[in-house]
């Protein structure tokens, strides 16, 4: 091409050059999922033919039964693989509305005090209340929750600033972590075990019963974001630039806060706080999309695929132990962490 | 905390120098306490007995001279030297929330312990020591290099984050450990919440040595922090030397933070909030920030250990949980003030 493009249709090739490369990642990265799952019902200790997973999938349908391998891939492989995608799914939007609200990309719950809040809390169910199974979830859900309005309320001077929600996030996990110490020291070395258990965060007990109060907040919550997202684009300018431009800043940013909470209370109810996938989804979806689109959706998606294929890991990297999935998603979360933070280096970015 | 560059005021060196011998007397005062409040009260007759004419027939003897004098030695001790790290490090890197515990200094020494436990088998407090040093020197080196690239170098948030972020990722290997030996977990879930209890005679000489060097080599950087304090171009363009000035604090600090944390478990936020304090005492100066800190320090370090022994008898509170419970919320009013911007 010799002519040079009007400006009117360089905008429309870039657009559509971003909506190919949004279309192009979004869909390699629900194929990556796709594969994930797939392999995730095929591998385990007790083997099952690709063809026999997909007879038992589809036994309830042709009432074609084989009790023995019905039971595996129904009752174990396929709620743990779905209790992995939505607690995978959950904290990764928690964690890029925190990130994208605080304008830091180091910003997710599990850093800011509100998962040290749900297991403060949980930590004390179990050893103090000796709770276990469905009420440790609720305890840590009324942890998370509450946590998150204490550093809300503590952050609130004339409104909230990104600066004084993170520091003050910090000063709260320190005394979350403080409450956990003092529990540890008090409690049977069982119980401590069975508390760190929790802490790390596993898919190793998934059931169908977990799966059920996960699926029904991400119902309302999944609404509630989109629906609030429109609003951030503009926030991104700045509290003063989106008020001007009619963005009703506090409420939407009260709301999305809310949300995020809640899939982050939901998501560690369910599996335990498990970390830094909350805070690696984002990033990796912001850098993979290259500035074509906030990432939300992404970042779901990358999140799914992390805890998912950290969980493959986990059961099957060592021969004769099950790890809990924590474990794995921690230490891919400092590596990650070293590379997102030399790579902003290179383009000089303030973040 | 002000961006005038510091001087040398003589107008309020008298009251800052009575200020400090007032600390010195706070000191012994709550060392003196120390010594004599715990599960089996001791009057001052039987400690002066003890000091000047040692009975060992006496379990009043054999209790200070056992349990008390070594626990209140290496809380004066580690007190000093968190108090020092913490503004040694807020000085090196001006920044207001520069703590061993917030920048993954605790987490890396607690790390190399835990691997020393696990893999090696060691059970000695001796040897936690030297495990610590080098955790805390690792960790320290990594969240400082990762936290100060970029354009705008080591800001308060991004150390902050890159130092939490750091501790959560160290805090997962550490448990995927405790989690698969359970003889770990029993070792060193008590040392890993910082305490002052159990500590003997021994311990005390062993951290003596780099605590010593870690002071002097603190006290002696107060030049160079205030150099630093004035900024990067005005300290380089009076000719000192950025790069080595960063490097003496911060081996200081590491020194500092790696001997208490060997001697004490991960204590938090003594070195946080004790600069601080001092700081709004003394003013911008470090000259006198550096030994005010270091005597703040101890008060709050032995005033949470005594506490923690008449809060829940005949149990014990260990220092490290009362003084995260006191300093976790006096750093909250602290950035709800807004006065952390600028150091």
């Amino acid at each position: 091409m010799t002519m040079a493009l009007t400006p009117s249709a360089a905008v429309h090739a870039i657009r559509g050059n971003l909506a190919t490369r949004r279309r192009n990642v979004t869909l390699g990265l629900a194929a990556a999922l796709a594969l994930t799952f797939a392999l995730a019902l095929y591998l385990g200790d007790f083997p099952v033919a690709p063809l026999d997973v997909l007879r038992s999938l589809l036994s309830p349908l042709t009432g074609e039964v084989n009790k023995g391998v019905d039971f595996i891939v129904l009752n174990v492989r396929v709620p743990r693989a779905v209790l992995a995608v939505l607690t995978g799914m959950s904290f990764a939007l928690s964690g890029i509305i925190f990130q994208t609200l605080l304008r830091n990309p180091l910003a997710s719950p599990d850093i800011i005090g509100i998962s040290h809040g749900a297991s403060a809390s949980a930590v004390f169910g179990i050893i103090v209340l000796g709770l276990s199974g469905l009420w440790v979830s609720v305890g840590a859900f009324a942890g998370a929750v509450l946590t998150a309005l204490a550093i809300y309320g503590l952050a609130w001077r004339n409104g909230v600033t990104a600066y004084r929600v993170v520091l003050i996030g910090i000063g709260m996990a320190a005394i979350m972590g403080a409450v956990m110490s003092y529990l540890f020291t008090r409690a049977r070395l069982f119980e401590v075990q069975q508390a760190l258990a929790w802490l790390i965060g596993s898919l190793n007990a998934a059931n169908t019963g977990d799966i059920y109060p996960l699926a029904m907040a991400l119902v309302v919550l999944i609404p509630l974001t989109i629906a609030l997202l429109r609003t951030l684009d503009a926030m991104q300018l700045g509290d003063d630039t989106a008020t001007a431009l009619g963005a009703r800043v506090e409420f939407s940013r009260l709301g999305l806060i809310l949300a995020a909470v809640g899939y982050a209370a939901f998501a560690t109810a369910a599996v335990g706080p498990v970390s830094f996938v909350a805070f690696v989804a984002g990033p990796i979806a912001r850098r993979l999309l290259n500035g074509a689109g906030n990432g939300f959706l992404q970042a779901g998606l990358v999140g799914a695929l992390v805890m998912l294929g950290s969980d493959m890991v986990a059961q099957h990297a060592l021969p004769s132990i099950q790890l809990p999935v924590g474990v794995v998603t921690g230490v891919f979360g400092a590596l990650f962490l070293l590379w997102l933070l030399m790579a902003s280096n290179r383009a000089g970015r303030v973040n | 905390m002000t961006n005038v560059a510091p001087t040398f005021d003589a107008r309020h060196g008298a009251p800052l120098l009575l200020g400090l011998l007032g600390l010195v007397a706070l000191v012994l005062a709550i060392a003196f306490l120390s010594i004599t409040v715990g599960a089996r009260p001791v009057t001052l007759d039987t400690v002066w007995a003890a000091l000047t004419a040692y009975n060992p027939d006496s379990t009043d003897h054999r209790i200070i001279w056992e349990l008390r004098l070594p626990r209140t030695v290496i809380g004066l001790l580690v007190g000093a030297a968190l108090g020092l790290a913490g503004a040694v490090l807020q000085g090196a890197t001006r920044n207001p929330l520069a703590d061993p515990s917030i920048l993954g200094i605790h987490a890396g020494a607690a790390l190399f312990v835990v691997l020393g436990v696990a893999i090696l088998g060691i059970s000695q407090l001796s040897i936690y020591v030297w495990l610590a040093f080098a955790g805390a020197g690792a960790a320290m080196l990594i969240v400082y290099a990762v936290a100060s690239l970029g354009r705008d170098g080591a800001t308060p948030i991004k150390l902050a984050l890159a130092g939490a972020a750091m501790t959560a990722a160290l805090q997962s290997v550490i448990s995927a450990i405790l989690l698969t030996s359970p003889r770990t977990l029993d070792e060193v879930r008590f040392w890993q919440v910082g305490s002052l209890a159990g500590r003997n005679m021994d311990i005390v000489i062993q951290v003596a040595p780099f605590l010593a060097v870690g002071i002097i080599l603190a006290l002696a950087s107060a030049r160079l922090l205030d150099g630093l304090s004035m900024g990067e171009d005005v300290a380089r363009a009076l000719g000192q030397r950025i790069g080595l000035s960063r490097a003496i604090a911060g081996l200081a600090a590491v020194i500092l933070a790696g001997a208490s944390t060997a001697a004490a478990g991960p204590i938090a936020f003594v070195g946080l909030t004790m600069p601080h304090v001092a700081r709004a005492i003394t003013g911008p100066n470090y000259r006198w920030i550096l030994p005010y800190s270091m005597l703040l320090a101890p008060i709050l370090l032995l005033g949470a250990d005594i506490l923690g022994r008449i809060l829940a008898p005949p149990g014990e509170v260990q220092v490290g949980i009362v003084t995260a419970f006191l300093g976790a919320p006096f750093f909250i009013a602290l950035v709800r003030r807004r006065k952390l911007a600028s150091l």
